[in-house]
């Protein structure tokens, strides 16, 4: 019980350093979520309207992905970035950089397969409709992410909440470092070790309060354009 | 504006399609002149609705070939299409026309006027703003007519465009046909209706199991078919 309320209270007084985590995490999560959602979507989107040899293996490749490991993640760009490694030069493992590298590749493949189904089904839809108006190849792409935006704001928080959970990526490539690179899920892991309770349970609290306020937020707009233009 | 090159007379020769094993279309010879309402008739499944899509330009032949205005790769910018479940795109009723009016090179000032006059036009007025997919069959169809006519064409193709509907919204969607016939957009028509053939058609082109039965003016069709399979869906018994 002790350790509940301590946790509150580090929540309801504003621990700096726990706002400071909290704040890396949302700012690496959401840079990842943008960055995999320029990829990912534009690729889904792809994948949805071309026919080419080989792309089969490449969607059961993409969905599968969907369940990468993050410590792997971790390992690869972890192994990429390092002194030795052929982007080792940048001399950017350990910091935030590197946590958004990793938990970007982490997500892509989500956004993007989500992407790809969303795309592709409206695609079956529409298809008849839009070669008749005598749409361009990118205009199709453009109308269709267009109109099924409800849809992949879906994938977006898929992908967020992927990003928001993970421990293995940031901790390999972070590294936990603290006041620079500790994030909510890390600083959770660390403390709970060690022992001090309250403030992985004020971590918790905030983690899981995050995803519930960006998940009911986007309930909200979805039902609210839903009203709007079906 | 657009090139000036008109895409009639639309000229098929020796048409087939084919999926596999089965047979859309048979060997079919057709010319599609200005003029009124040409009708597509004959019973379900027998070719209608694949004609209209390789006079499009949406099926190309598996043998034969199609022209337009003499030309063999006319992209559809003066065609139009009304699918039989035409798709609403998740858009407000203005949107979709709007969507149309921009696929088919309108300038964005000039797109409102446009969009207020098609809704007029087609008796949407009152439903701008409302969500596409959530109007009522008859709206949407009438709602699709003014997608199509936003293209400007001059060929429009009408797939059964009132099999789903009751006769008051028949009529409301044969009565914006008719203005667009008089206007001078040339209708082709896909129909099995023989009550629509009497109200609408100029000439008629009857199919039978995806072959050419018969074809010319609506008078003598109706009066004096000469196929039996004609004589049989002008009587109105049940031609299979």
């Amino acid at each position: 019980m002790s350790d509940q309320l301590s946790a509150w209270q580090l929540i309801l007084q504003g621990d700096p350093a726990l706002f400071a985590i909290v704040q890396l995490s949302i700012v690496v999560s959401l840079s990842a979520v943008a960055l995999a959602a320029l990829v990912g979507m534009p690729l889904g989107a792809l994948l949805a309207l071309t026919r080419f040899p080989g792309r089969s293996a490449l969607v059961v490749l993409l969905n599968a992905f969907m369940g990468l490991p993050p410590v792997v993640v971790g390992l690869a760009v972890y192994l990429l970035l390092s002194r030795s490694g052929p982007l080792g030069a940048m001399g950017i493992l350990f910091t935030p950089t590197a946590m958004v590298i990793a938990q970007t590749i982490l997500i892509v493949p989500i956004i993007a397969a989500l992407t790809r189904q969303t795309v592709e089904d409206l695609w079956l839809e529409y298809r008849d409709e839009l070669a008749a108006m005598d749409v361009s190849p990118l205009g199709r792409v453009a109308t269709l992410l267009w109109d099924a935006r409800l849809s992949l704001v879906t994938a977006l928080l898929a992908g967020l909440g992927r990003a928001a959970a993970e421990v293995g990526a940031v901790m390999i490539v972070g590294g936990n470092i603290d006041g620079f690179t500790r994030t909510m899920t890390t600083a959770i892991a660390l403390e709970t070790s060690k022992g001090n309770l309250p403030l992985a349970m004020g971590l918790g609290l905030v983690l899981v309060s995050l995803v519930l306020a960006i998940n009911a937020a986007a309930w909200g707009v979805r039902s609210w354009s839903e009203r709007q233009a079906g | 504006m657009r090139a000036p090159s008109s895409d009639l007379p639309v000229i098929l020769e020796r048409v087939s399609v084919r999926a596999g094993a089965t047979t859309m279309l048979d060997d079919v010879s057709l010319g599609i002149r200005p003029g009124p309402p040409t009708l597509v008739v004959g019973p379900n499944g027998s070719g209608k609705t694949t004609l209209l899509r390789v006079c499009m330009g949406l099926v190309a032949p598996t043998e034969g070939r199609i022209s337009w205005g003499g030309r063999s790769d006319a992209a559809p910018i003066r065609r139009a299409i009304l699918f039989q479940r035409p798709v609403m795109l998740r858009r407000t009723a203005a949107g979709n026309i709007a969507y149309a009016l921009a696929q088919a090179g309108v300038p964005r000032s000039r797109r409102p006027a446009r969009v207020a006059e098609l809704l007029q036009r087609v008796g949407l007025s009152e439903l701008a703003q409302r969500s596409a997919r959530k109007l009522s069959g008859g709206e949407q169809q009438r709602l699709a007519l003014a997608r199509a006519l936003a293209r400007d064409p001059e060929l429009l193709f009408l797939d059964e465009p009132t099999a789903n509907l009751d006769p008051a919204a028949t009529r409301a969607v044969e009565e914006i046909i008719l203005l667009a016939a008089q206007s001078g957009i040339k209708i082709v028509m896909a129909s099995h209706d023989l009550g629509q053939v009497r109200r609408i058609a100029g000439d008629v082109v009857f199919l039978v199991r995806g072959k050419l039965c018969e074809q010319g003016p609506a008078e003598s069709f109706l009066a004096r078919p000469s196929t039996p399979e004609a004589a049989a869906f002008v009587c109105g018994d049940l031609v299979i």
